[in-house]
C-alpha cells in the first residue's frame, strides 16, 4: 500500500470532508491515484435541474483511477431491479469517456461522503442527472490538462477518448491512469463543459447492463446470498398479532433438533415499533426453521386482537362527510357545487396490499467488537441502515459498517431496515455472525404494508359539461404515524393526499380534504406511495365526468380539461396517438386512458379490454407512454413501466392483505397471489424524451394511471363502472 | 442425519443432513450453490426451480433423500459454465431481468420447456412458466426471450 497516493482534488470551503481512513479500508486497491466526486445530495432539485451546482461541490469520491489505468466507478444507489447499476455511474462515464464495459462499478457503503444514498421516490437518476455528468467532465478537463502539459501542446489540441487521451495533431495518446497523479494536482474546474445530447455514447442508448449476464447464470450476489466465516442461520418466530408480548416460552423440544444452538428473545424495531420475536439459531437455515416451528411461546396480545378489516373499512366509510383537514381550496367550491346543474359524486375504495418483493427479507450481521457492526444487506439504502442501527443499538454511525448487495426486489420495502435490527440483536446475543432469513410467511404477514385509501369525490358541472366544482376528500390511515409518534393527521395530510390538488386539469372551486384514521398495523411506501391508490379514484372519476357530459373520455381530457399547453396534454395526445384512439375497436370491446402526475413523474395508459360476456373481460393491450424529458437507458425505461404496469394490474385484481382479530390473514402466494405470466398482455412503451426542462422520475410513474385506466376500459365495454379494488377480471 | 450421495451438475457430493432437508437449502447452504433461489417454501413461486434428470422441479419442497436418486440435479450454475447457453444469450440479448431474483427459476424452467417442446407457441409458453412468479414484470419479456432462445437453438 506504499505506492498508495489519494489526492484531493476539488478544493472546496470543506477540505476535511473525505475521510481517507474510511475510505482505504472500504478500498482495496493496490494504487489508487485519483479519487474525486461531487455530492449527489448537495443542492436542491430545483437547482439541480437547472443544472447549477457550482455552490455545492463536495469532496465524495466517486470515480477511482488507478495507475494500472482500472478505473471505478462507485454508484450510491442500490439496483433493486431498477436499473442504477448501469444509469448512476452510467452519468459519470458517459462525461469522462469511459465504455461502461471498462470500469468496475462498486456500490457504495454509506459513507458520509457520499450523501444521501438511497433508492426510493424515483430519484436516482433524476436528482443526479447534471451533478454527476458533472463529477465525469471536470475528471476529463483536469485529465486532459495533464496530458497537455505533459505533451507541452495546447490543450485545445487534446481529446479524451476510451479512457485515453489523444493529441489530435500528433496521433499520441496517453491512459488516465499515466495521467492521473498529475491530473490530481490540478485545480478542479468548477464549470466543466458537459457534452451536448447528440455526442452521447452511453446516454439515450440501449446499452447492455452489466448485471444482465450476472443474473441469468445465478452468479448476481443478493443479501441472501452472503456468507462470513463463522455465520450461523437464524429463524424468527414473530409477534402473531401486531403489538403482541412474549410472556415465556418454552425451547425444549427447538433445542432437541439436530443442528439448533440456541433460542434468544428479540426485539425487531420498525420505526417506533417494536415487536417481540423469539429467534432460534442453528448451523443452517433448515434446522433453524425446524426449531422454530418446535417452539411454544405464550402470547400476552395485549386486547390488540380485535382489529378486523372489515371493521377497520366500515369505519373509513362512516367518515364519508366528516370534514376533513382542507389541504387545497381555490374559489368557492360549496356555492358553485350547490349552483350546478349537474352533479355528481362517488366513493372510491382501494385494498391494503404487500410489497412481496422476491428475495423475502434477510440479513448477515457480524459484530466485530463491543459497538461494532458489519451488516451485509439487501436495503434499499445503506444510510438508511446505518442510521437506523445507530439509533436502535445506540451505537454511532461510523461503528457500523454496511455493504449492499443487489436487492431482489424492493418497492419501497427495503427502505425499512427492521430486519437489520432484529439480526443485529440475534448476532448479539449469539455472540456470532448471523444470517437471518424471514420465510415468506414473515414477509407476507409482519409488513409494513402499502395503505389503503378511501375517497369522496365530488363534481359540479355546467349545463354543457364544463367542470364547476370539484372536490376530492382522501379518507385513509397514514404511513407516517404508523412509523413516528410525532406525526399527526397535520403532518400526513399532504402525503396521504399525493397529486390530488396538482394534477393540470383545469377544475376551478377546487376544494380538497383528508380525514385521517389511526390504524395498528405497520404502514409503508409502496413503488408510487399514496398516487398508487388515490390516482384510481381520481382519474375513474374525471372519466365519471365525461360519461356524464356526455363526451369522449380523451377528448373531455384534452378540450375541457386541459386548454393550455402542458407535459400532461402532450402526454396524453402522445397516448391519443400512439394507441390509435379513434380507431373503432372490435364489438365488445373498450379503451380507458388515465394519466397521473405526481413528485415522481409523470406517465399514462390506454388499455383496451375485451368482453368476454358473462365471463369477465380480457386485456387484450396495453398502451404505455411516460414523459421524461430526458433518458439514460431507453430499454430499461421500457422494463420500468411494463413492470410498473404488471405491479399495478396485481394491486388492481388480486385480494390484497386483510387482518382478522388482528392478525394477518395472508401467508404466502396462494392467499396472496400476484400476477402470472399468462394474465399480462404485452404492454408498448413510448418515452417522450424531448430534452424538456424538467428531468422526470422513471421507477415509480408507470404505476398509479394503469388501474384507472383499466377500470375506465371496463366501463366502456361493459357499462360496468368500478369504483373498488381489488376487481376480478374474470367476474366484472 | 444421514450420509446422502448427490450428482449435482455431474459431479459428485456426499452431503450429512437431515434427510428431510429440501434440497434447496441442501444446494444452497450445504453445497454453495446459491444461484437457486429461496422465494416461498411451499412450491409457489418457482425461483427455486432446478431440473430432476432434466425435468424442472422446485427445490423447496423435496427432500434431499429424493433428490438422492436423481442421476443428475442441474442447477443455474450447471446450464453453461460461459453464460452461452441459447437460453441465457436471449435472455441477454432481449435485457430480461429486472431485480433478477426469480430468473434463475425462470430460465431452468425455459430450459426445460424447450428441451420437451422446441418451438413452443405463446400459449405453451404461459403453460409452463405459469408457475415461475416474477414481481418486477418481466413476463413479456420472457415470453419474447423464450421464442428466441428457440431459434437460436434452431
Amino acid at each position: 500500500m506504499s505506492e498508495l497516493l489519494i489526492s484531493e482534488i476539488f478544493k472546496t470551503n470543506r477540505p476535511s470532508a473525505i475521510n481517507r481512513r474510511n475510505f482505504l479500508k472500504l478500498s482495496s486497491f493496490s494504487s489508487v491515484a485519483l479519487v474525486l466526486g461531487v455530492s449527489a445530495q448537495a443542492g436542491s432539485s430545483r437547482l439541480m435541474a437547472a443544472g447549477n451546482l457550482a455552490d455545492s461541490y463536495n469532496l465524495t469520491p466517486y470515480i477511482i483511477i488507478e495507475k494500472t489505468g482500472k478505473i471505478t466507478l462507485m454508484n450510491p444507489k442500490p439496483d433493486m431491479g431498477q436499473g442504477t447499476f448501469q444509469s448512476v455511474p452510467a452519468l459519470i462515464a458517459e462525461e469522462l469517456e469511459l465504455s461502461l464495459d471498462a470500469v468496475t462499478i462498486l456500490q457504495t457503503g454509506g459513507e458520509a461522503e457520499y450523501g444521501r444514498q438511497v433508492s426510493g421516490g424515483s430519484t436516482s437518476v433524476r436528482l443526479n442527472y447534471f451533478s454527476l455528468r458533472k463529477v465525469g467532465a471536470s475528471a476529463k478537463e483536469m485529465l486532459l490538462t495533464a496530458a497537455a502539459a505533459e505533451w507541452k501542446v495546447p490543450v485545445g489540441e487534446c481529446y479524451a477518448e476510451n479512457a485515453k487521451v489523444y493529441h489530435k495533431p500528433s496521433g499520441k495518446s496517453i491512459g488516465y491512469g499515466d495521467l492521473a497523479e498529475a491530473a490530481s494536482k490540478l485545480t478542479v474546474p468548477q464549470d466543466p463543459k458537459l457534452k451536448e445530447a447528440k455526442d452521447f455514447k452511453i446516454l439515450g442508448k440501449n446499452y447492455p447492463r452489466p448485471d444482465v449476464p450476472l443474473k441469468v447464470s445465478g452468479r448476481a450476489v443478493y443479501g441472501i446470498d452472503v456468507e462470513v466465516p463463522g455465520m450461523v442461520y437464524a429463524s424468527v418466530e414473530h409477534n402473531p398479532v401486531f403489538g403482541a408480548k412474549v410472556i415465556s416460552y418454552d425451547d425444549s423440544d427447538a433445542l432437541k433438533i439436530k443442528g439448533v444452538l440456541k433460542t434468544t428473545k428479540i426485539q425487531r424495531s420498525l420505526g417506533k415499533n417494536k415487536y417481540d420475536g423469539i429467534a432460534v439459531v442453528a448451523d443452517n437455515f433448515w434446522a433453524a426453521h425446524q426449531g422454530r416451528l418446535a417452539l411454544k411461546i405464550k402470547w400476552d396480545y395485549q386486547d390488540l386482537d380485535h382489529f378486523n378489516s372489515k371493521d377497520y373499512e366500515q369505519s373509513l366509510r362512516d367518515l364519508k362527510d366528516k370534514e376533513g383537514k382542507v389541504v387545497h381550496t381555490d374559489g368557492d367550491f360549496e356555492k358553485s357545487y350547490s349552483d350546478a346543474p349537474v352533479k355528481l359524486e362517488a366513493f372510491y375504495e382501494t385494498p391494503i396490499v404487500s410489497h412481496s418483493p422476491m428475495e423475502p427479507m434477510n440479513c448477515v450481521v457480524q459484530w466485530t467488537g463491543p459497538d461494532t457492526v458489519e451488516v451485509w444487506a439487501s436495503a434499499q439504502g445503506p444510510d438508511l441502515v446505518k442510521g437506523e442501527l445507530s439509533r436502535t443499538l445506540g451505537i454511532p454511525r461510523d461503528h457500523i459498517k454496511v455493504h449492499i448487495l443487489f436487492n431482489g426486489g424492493a418497492f419501497g420495502r427495503r427502505l425499512y431496515p427492521d430486519f437489520a435490527t432484529e439480526a443485529a440483536n440475534i448476532s448479539k446475543a449469539v455472540g456470532k455472525p448471523v444470517k437471518l432469513v424471514w420465510t415468506r410467511e414473515d414477509d407476507t404477514q409482519l409488513g409494513p404494508f402499502r395503505p389503503l385509501t378511501f375517497s369522496l369525490l365530488k363534481a359540479g358541472l355546467s349545463a354543457d359539461g364544463k367542470p364547476v366544482a370539484f372536490q376530492h376528500k382522501v379518507i385513509s390511515p397514514s404511513i407516517g404515524a404508523t412509523m413516528d409518534e410525532k406525526r399527526n393527521e397535520t403532518g400526513e395530510s399532504s402525503s396521504m393526499t399525493e397529486g390530488i390538488s396538482s394534477q393540470l386539469y383545469e377544475l376551478p372551486n377546487m376544494k380538497n380534504e383528508y380525514v385521517f384514521s389511526e390504524i395498528p398495523v405497520p404502514l409503508a411506501a409502496w413503488r408510487s406511495v399514496t398516487s398508487s391508490t388515490v390516482a384510481f379514484a381520481m382519474e375513474c372519476f374525471i372519466d365519471e365526468m365525461a360519461v356524464k357530459a356526455g363526451k369522449d373520455p380523451m377528448s373531455y381530457r384534452l378540450e375541457i380539461l386541459l386548454t393550455k399547453d402542458s407535459d400532461t396534454k402532450k402526454l396524453l395526445t402522445k397516448l391519443k396517438e400512439v394507441s390509435h384512439w379513434d380507431k373503432p375497436l372490435p364489438k365488445g370491446w373498450g379503451r380507458g386512458v388515465a394519466q397521473y402526475e405526481f413528485f415522481a413523474g409523470l406517465a399514462g395508459y390506454v388499455v383496451e379490454v375485451s368482453d368476454n360476456k358473462g365471463g369477465g373481460v380480457k386485456i387484450e393491450k396495453v398502451y404505455a407512454v411516460i414523459d421524461l424529458g430526458t433518458v439514460v437507458n431507453p430499454d430499461m425505461v421500457a422494463l420500468q413501466m411494463e413492470g410498473g404496469a404488471t405491479m399495478a394490474l396485481t394491486a388492481a385484481t388480486k385480494n390484497g392483505i386483510s387482518f382478522k382479530n388482528g392478525q394477518t390473514e395472508q401467508t404466502n402466494f396462494h392467499n396472496n397471489p400476484i400476477v402470472r405470466i399468462n394474465e399480462m398482455p404485452e404492454v408498448e412503451v413510448h418515452i417522450i424524451a424531448d430534452g424538456g426542462p424538467t428531468i422526470k422520475g422513471v421507477g415509480e410513474p408507470g404505476v398509479p394511471p394503469f388501474a384507472p385506466a383499466l377500470a375506465n376500459a371496463i366501463y366502456a365495454a361493459t357499462g360496468k363502472r368500478i369504483r373498488k379494488m381489488p376487481f376480478d377480471l374474470n367476474k366484472v | 442425519m444421514a450420509s446422502i450421495k448427490l450428482t449435482i451438475n455431474n459431479k459428485p457430493y456426499t452431503v450429512d443432513v437431515d434427510p428431510q432437508m429440501p434440497l434447496l437449502w441442501v444446494l444452497r447452504d450445504v453445497v454453495g450453490l446459491k444461484g437457486t433461489k429461496f422465494g416461498c417454501g411451499m412450491s409457489l413461486c418457482g425461483a427455486c426451480t432446478v431440473h430432476f434428470d432434466g425435468v424442472a422441479m422446485r427445490s423447496c419442497t423435496l427432500p434431499v433423500a429424493a433428490a438422492a436418486g436423481a442421476k443428475n440435479i442441474t442447477t443455474i450454475e450447471g446450464i453453461s459454465e460461459h453464460i452461452d447457453h441459447a437460453v441465457q444469450k436471449a435472455w441477454i440479448e432481449l435485457q430480461v431481468p429486472q431485480c433478477g431474483y426469480c430468473q434463475s427459476g425462470q430460465i431452468m424452467s425455459a430450459v426445460s420447456l424447450l428441451q420437451t417442446n422446441p418451438k413452443p407457441t405463446d400459449a405453451d409458453i404461459d403453460a409452463a412458466m405459469m408457475g415461475n412468479l416474477c414481481r418486477c414484470g418481466t413476463y413479456s419479456r420472457i415470453r419474447k426471450a423464450i421464442h428466441r432462445a428457440a431459434e437460436l437453438m434452431g
